[in-house]
C-alpha cells in the first residue's frame, strides 16, 4: 500500500494520479480541490460584499469579526440552522435533487482543470468537450428546481435559464474551437482537447492564446469572456434568479441549506468558467512572460511572487490592526485580526522556502488569474444593469454567434496561411 | 388603445374554465410582498410567456383613511397627516394642504414664508427624484445608482432636520405661513448643497444616461402618448416626457413661483428613457430654482395673521401644486367649523397608477417592473 | 349600523341648529340668497359664491336652461347642474369646450338632505388653461352615468368614490371596491359610518380582543 501511495511521488512519473492511474492520489486531489473550491467560494462570498459595497460608498459586512471577516461563517451557520421549507404541492423528489445535481455537474468539471502541469486529478484527452458537456448539465438542475418548485417565480426563472445557458453554449463553444485550432499550429499539425495539452500548446508557441493573432485570440476570448457571465447566470445576464423581476427566480422556493447549495454551485460554477478561461487564453499555470522575461534570475524573482502576496496580505492585516478602535470593547477583534495576520506572515515564510516556493509556483499564478476574472465578475455586478430576456437573445444569437463563427473562419484561414 | 376615450377594459381573469394542458396563458401574482413593487402594490399579470397580455392593479393595501380622519380632525391637526401620504415628497403635501385652507380662509402667506417653501419644497424634490432614481435603477438591475442616490438625499434630509427637526415626515409649514424661521446659516447650507449635488447629479448621468443597457432597457418601454396621458388623467414628469409643456408651477403658479426663471423639461418619445431624461433635468430646474430664491430671499414675517382657531367660512376651494409625482390636488369643503367637512386627496399616483396597465400591454414582464418605477408611484399616496 | 354611530366629534350637519345645514351646495339660486347664512355674526360674512359670466356658460345656458347654475367663489368656477343632465354636459365640456382632463371625481355626503350626495368632477383644459368644477346632487339610491366613455381616467376615480359613497355609476366597466376588501361593510366616506364600531367589529373578528381604542 505504502508503495502503492509512494509510486506516485517518484520524479519520473510526470502525470496527473488520474493519468497515472494512482487512485489514491487522485483521491487527495479530489479532497483537496472540494476543499479548496469550498474555500475560495467563502473568500468570494466575503470578498464580493466587501468589494461591492466599497464601490457603491458603504462599509458592508463590519460587525462579525474585524471587518466582517466571520460573517461568511456566521451566514453558513445560519444557513445550515435554517428550517428548510418545501412548498405545498412541491415534486419532493426533485426539488430535493435538483441543488444536487448542479453541484454534480459544477464539481465534475474540476477533474480535468489544470492548476499545474501535474496539479490536475486527471488529463482527458478530450478535456474541454468533458468540461462543456458537464458544465452544461448545470441548467437540468435548475429547470428541475424551478419545474419541482411548484410556483410561478421559479417556472419562469427555469424557463428563461434554460434558453440562456443553450443560447450561450452555442457561442461559447465556437470560441473555444477557434482555440483548440490554434493548437494545431505546429510542426505536426495536430490539435488537442486535453486541458493540459492546450496549456502546453500555448508554451511550445510562446504566446497566449489571448494575443495569438492578434485580433482574433482577443476576439474569441471576449466572446467567451461575455458567455461566461451569462452561463453563470451573473450580472448584467441574471435574469434567471432577477431578484427585482422574479424575487429569486429559480431558487425562489428554496431556503436553508438547499439555498446554500444553489449558491456554492453558482460560485463554484463562476471558478470552474474562469478556470476554462485561464487555461484557454491567458496561459493556464504559466507565469507571466515565461520566454521574454527568461533565466534563472527572472525564475527566481518570480518564484517569490506567492510569498510576497501574502506578506502583502499580512502587512494589511497588521496595518489593519493599527487601525482598529483602541477601545477595550474591540480588544477581541483586534487580537483575532491580528492572529490572522499572523497566519498571513506563517504561510508567507513557509512560501518562501525553495522548495516550496517552486512547487506552489504553478497553482500561485492559476488561482492568481482566476481571482482576476472574479474581481470582474463582481465589478460587472456594481456597474451594470440588467438586460431583458429578448435583448439578451438577441445579444447571444444575433451578435456572438455570427462574431464566434466569423472568428473561428478566420482562425482557420490565417492558421493555413501561416507559414 | 389608440382612442383615448375607449377605457382600459379590466381584464377577464376567469373567462373560462382552463384546462391544465391549455397553458398558453399564465396568471402571475406579483406582490405585494415583492422586491419591485416599492411597497405594497400587487400587480395580477396575465403573461403569453414572458408577453404581458394585461394586467390588474390590486391597491389599498396601506389604507388607512386619511380623508376620513380629516373629517374628525381640526384643520391645524390635519396638518401633519397629510405628511405620511406621498411620505418621500411630505414637504409638497404640506405646502398643497397648507394652501388650500389659506386660500379658503382667504389669507396670503408672506413673501418669506413663500420663499421658504419653495426652497424646501424644490430641496424635497430633488430628494424624491432621486430616491426615484435610486429605486428604478436598482428594479432594472443596477443596483449602485441606489446607494449614491441615498447618499447625496442624505444632505438634504440633513437641511430638513436642521430646519425643522423631522427628516420625513417633516410638517414644515403651517396654515398662514411657516413655523419657523430659518436656522442661522441655512442659506449657507443651502448653498453649499446645490454645489455638493450638481457633480452629483452628471454623475448619475455618467452611470446610466449612456449606458448601453441603461438605454436599450428603456428606450421604447412603456411608451405613452401626450393624448392618451392626458386622457387618463396622467401628470407630472410622466406628462411632460410625453411631450406635453404643462407644469402647474407655471401653468397656475402657486408659492413664489411666479418670481423664478425655470424651464419646464419635455421629452418626444413618451418612453422610460424620456422620463429619465426628464427627471434628471427637472433636478438642475429645481436647482436653478432653489439658487434663485436662497439668492433673493426676502426679510419680513414668516407667519401671516391667523386666527388661533380656524374656522373657515362655509365653501369649498380646489388647490393643486406640481408634487414630484404630478398633480397633488386637496379639495375642501367647509362648513364653518373647526373641521373640514370634507377633504378630498387628488392623488398623482393613484391616477397615474391606472395607465400602467396601457403601458405594459404587449411589453414584457421585465418592463412591468420598469414602467412601475418610471412611474413613480408611492403607496402612501395611491391608498392614502 | 346608524344608530350605532358615534361620531366623537365634526359631521356638524348634524349639529342641528348649526348653520351648517345650509352648507354652501346647499344653494340653488345664490345670486337671490347669496350669504345664505354663514349666520356667525363675527365673521365679516366672508366671500360668497358669486354668478359667473362667460362665454361657456352663456352657451351651456342656451342648451340647458335652468338646469345649469354658474357660480364662482373665491375665484374658482364651478357648474351646479341637474342630475339629468349628467352624461351630456360633461360629453359637451369635453367635445366644444375642450376640457380634455379630468383631474379629479368626488363626492360629499349630506346626510340631512333630501338628496344626500354632491358628486363632483374637477375639470381642467390645456388649451384654456382653465379649471371648472361640476357638481351635482343625487339622493340615496340613485345611480348616476359613469364618465369613463368620456375621460379613461374616471376608471379608478369613480371606483373610489363607488368603494367610499356607494354612490352606483352606472355603465361603469368595472365598478368594484377598490382601496378596501372585497366583502367590507359600510362606505367609510358617508358621515353615518361609524368608525368607533368598525374597529371594534375587526379587531374582535380578526385579533380576539375587545376593541382596539
Amino acid at each position: 500500500m505504502l508503495d502503492y501511495i509512494r509510486s506516485y511521488l517518484d520524479p519520473s512519473v510526470q502525470q496527473t494520479p488520474g493519468q497515472a492511474g494512482n487512485l489514491f492520489w487522485a483521491l487527495v486531489y479530489i479532497l483537496i480541490v472540494f476543499a479548496g473550491v469550498s474555500l475560495i467560494v467563502v473568500c468570494m462570498n466575503w470578498l464580493e460584499r466587501k468589494v461591492l459595497a466599497h464601490m457603491q460608498v458603504r462599509l458592508g459586512p463590519m460587525r462579525v469579526g474585524p471587518h466582517g471577516l466571520l460573517q461568511p461563517i456566521a451566514d453558513a451557520l445560519k444557513l445550515i440552522l435554517k428550517e428548510d421549507i418545501i412548498p405545498q404541492g412541491a415534486d419532493v423528489f426533485v426539488f430535493w435533487m435538483a441543488p444536487l445535481i448542479i453541484l454534480l455537474a459544477v464539481f465534475s468539471v474540476y477533474c480535468v482543470i489544470p492548476f499545474g502541469p501535474t496539479h490536475a486529478i486527471t488529463d482527458m484527452n478530450i478535456g474541454i468537450l468533458f468540461m462543456l458537456g458537464v458544465s452544461s448539465l448545470a441548467v437540468l438542475g435548475i429547470v428541475m428546481a424551478g419545474w419541482a418548485s411548484n410556483s410561478h417565480y421559479p417556472l419562469i426563472g427555469a424557463l428563461r435559464s434554460s434558453a440562456q445557458m443553450v443560447s450561450y453554449e452555442v457561442a461559447m463553444g465556437l470560441a473555444v474551437v477557434s482555440v483548440v485550432l490554434m493548437t494545431s499550429l505546429n510542426p505536426t499539425g495536430t490539435g488537442t482537447l486535453s486541458m493540459i495539452g492546450i496549456v502546453r500548446a500555448q508554451q511550445a508557441q510562446q504566446i497566449w492564446f489571448l494575443f495569438k493573432f492578434f485580433p482574433l485570440g482577443l476576439i474569441s476570448f471576449f466572446i467567451f469572456a461575455v458567455a461566461m457571465v451569462a452561463e453563470t447566470n451573473r450580472a448584467p445576464f441574471d435574469l434567471p434568479e432577477a431578484e427585482s423581476e422574479l424575487t429569486a427566480g429559480f431558487h425562489t422556493e428554496y431556503s436553508g441549506l438547499r439555498w446554500s447549495l444553489f449558491m456554492l454551485g453558482e460560485y463554484a460554477a463562476m471558478i470552474a468558467v474562469s478556470s476554462i478561461a485561464v487555461t484557454l487564453w491567458l496561459g493556464g499555470w504559466m507565469r507571466p512572460f515565461p520566454h521574454w522575461l527568461s533565466g534563472p534570475s527572472w525564475d527566481l524573482a518570480f518564484s517569490f511572487f506567492p510569498a510576497l502576496t501574502f506578506f502583502f496580505l499580512a502587512g494589511l492585516t497588521f496595518y489593519s490592526t493599527r487601525r482598529m478602535p483602541k477601545h477595550p470593547y474591540f480588544r477581541v477583534q483586534t487580537l483575532g485580526l491580528g492572529a490572522l495576520g499572523g497566519v498571513f506572515l506563517l504561510i508567507a515564510l513557509i512560501l518562501s522556502v525553495p522548495g516550496v516556493r517552486r512547487s506552489v509556483q504553478d497553482v500561485y499564478w492559476f488561482v492568481a488569474k482566476i481571482a482576476g476574472f472574479l474581481y470582474l465578475y463582481i465589478w460587472y455586478r456594481g456597474t451594470f444593469p440588467r438586460y431583458r430576456f429578448d435583448q439578451l437573445m438577441k445579444v447571444g444569437w444575433k451578435v456572438l454567434l455570427p462574431l464566434g463563427i466569423g472568428v473561428l473562419t478566420l482562425t482557420a484561414v490565417v492558421g493555413v496561411l501561416q507559414p | 388603445m389608440s382612442d383615448p376615450t375607449s377605457p382600459v377594459f379590466p381584464l377577464d381573469l376567469d373567462e373560462k374554465e382552463r384546462t391544465f394542458l391549455d397553458a398558453n396563458e399564465l396568471i402571475l401574482n406579483m406582490g405585494p410582498q415583492h422586491p419591485a413593487t416599492h411597497g405594497v402594490l400587487r400587480v395580477i399579470l396575465k403573461l403569453d410567456g414572458e408577453k404581458v397580455l394585461g394586467l390588474e392593479c390590486v391597491i389599498g393595501y396601506l389604507h388607512r383613511g386619511v380623508e376620513k380622519i380629516a373629517e374628525n380632525r381640526t384643520y391645524t391637526m390635519f396638518n401633519p397627516y397629510v405628511d405620511r401620504m406621498d411620505y418621500v415628497a411630505a414637504v409638497s403635501n404640506g405646502l398643497g394642504y397648507c394652501e388650500a385652507v389659506e386660500k379658503l380662509l382667504n389669507v396670503q402667506a408672506p413673501p418669506r414664508a413663500n420663499y421658504i417653501r419653495v426652497i424646501l419644497t424644490e430641496l424635497n424634490r430633488i430628494a424624491s427624484h432621486q430616491l426615484w432614481l435610486g429605486t428604478h435603477a436598482l428594479d432594472i438591475g443596477a443596483m449602485t445608482p441606489l446607494f449614491y442616490t441615498f447618499r447625496d438625499r442624505e444632505e438634504i434630509l440633513k437641511i430638513f432636520e436642521r430646519y425643522c427637526g423631522a427628516r420625513l415626515t417633516t410638517h414644515a409649514f403651517r396654515i398662514g405661513g411657516c413655523q419657523y424661521e430659518t436656522y442661522p446659516g441655512f442659506e449657507k447650507d443651502v448653498k453649499k448643497f446645490l454645489d455638493f449635488v450638481a457633480p452629483k447629479i452628471d454623475e448619475y448621468e455618467e452611470l446610466l444616461t449612456t449606458n448601453r443597457i441603461w438605454v436599450e432597457r428603456t428606450t421604447k418601454v412603456g411608451v405613452i402618448s401626450a393624448k392618451d396621458s392626458i386622457a387618463l388623467g396622467v401628470t407630472g414628469p410622466v406628462l411632460r416626457a410625453s411631450g406635453v409643456k404643462w407644469d402647474l408651477r407655471k401653468a397656475q403658479p402657486y408659492a413664489a413661483y411666479k418670481e423664478f426663471d425655470f424651464e419646464i423639461p419635455t421629452g418626444q418619445n413618451g418612453d422610460t428613457y424620456d422620463r429619465y431624461l426628464v427627471r434628471m433635468a427637472e433636478m438642475r430646474q429645481s436647482m436653478r430654482i432653489i439658487r434663485q430664491a436662497v439668492e433673493g430671499i426676502p426679510e419680513g414675517p414668516i407667519m401671516a395673521k391667523v386666527p388661533k382657531v380656524l374656522k373657515p367660512p362655509v365653501g369649498e376651494i380646489y388647490h393643486s401644486i406640481e408634487a414630484p409625482k404630478g398633480e397633488l390636488g386637496y379639495f375642501i369643503v367647509s362648513d364653518g367649523s373647526t373641521q373640514p367637512y370634507r377633504v378630498r386627496v387628488r392623488p398623482p399616483s393613484f391616477v397615474n397608477l391606472q395607465a400602467l396597465d396601457l403601458m405594459c400591454r404587449g411589453q414584457l414582464v421585465a418592463d412591468v417592473i420598469a414602467v412601475i418605477g418610471t412611474l413613480d408611484i408611492v403607496l402612501g399616496e395611491v391608498d392614502r | 349600523m346608524p344608530e350605532e354611530t358615534r361620531l366623537p366629534s365634526s359631521s356638524p350637519p348634524e349639529g342641528g341648529d348649526k348653520a351648517a345645514a345650509k352648507s354652501p351646495t346647499e344653494k340653488p339660486v345664490a345670486a337671490a340668497a347669496p350669504p345664505a347664512k354663514p349666520a356667525a355674526p363675527a365673521k365679516p360674512a366672508g366671500p360668497t359664491p358669486q354668478p359667473w359670466d362667460s362665454p361657456l356658460v352663456a352657451s351651456l345656458k342656451r342648451q340647458f336652461g335652468s338646469g345649469v347654475q354658474a357660480l364662482t367663489y373665491l375665484g374658482q368656477n364651478y357648474l351646479e347642474v341637474d342630475r339629468s343632465l349628467i352624461p351630456e354636459i360633461l360629453e359637451i365640456l369635453r367635445d366644444q369646450e375642450q376640457f380634455n382632463y379630468c383631474v379629479d371625481i368626488t363626492a360629499v355626503h349630506y346626510p340631512k338632505r333630501e338628496r344626500q350626495f354632491d358628486v363632483l368632477w374637477i375639470l381642467y383644459s390645456h388649451p384654456r388653461k382653465e379649471r371648472v368644477r361640476v357638481k351635482t346632487q343625487i339622493a340615496e339610491a340613485e345611480s348616476i352615468p359613469t364618465a369613463v366613455p368620456i375621460w379613461p381616467s374616471a376608471n379608478w376615480l369613480e371606483r373610489e368614490v363607488f368603494d367610499m359613497f356607494g354612490i352606483q355609476f352606472s355603465g361603469h366597466p368595472d365598478l368594484r371596491r377598490i382601496l378596501l376588501p372585497e366583502g367590507w361593510k359600510g362606505h367609510p366616506l358617508r358621515k353615518d359610518y361609524g368608525i368607533i364600531q368598525q374597529d371594534q367589529e375587526w379587531v374582535q373578528i380578526n385579533l380576539g380582543i375587545e376593541s382596539g381604542q
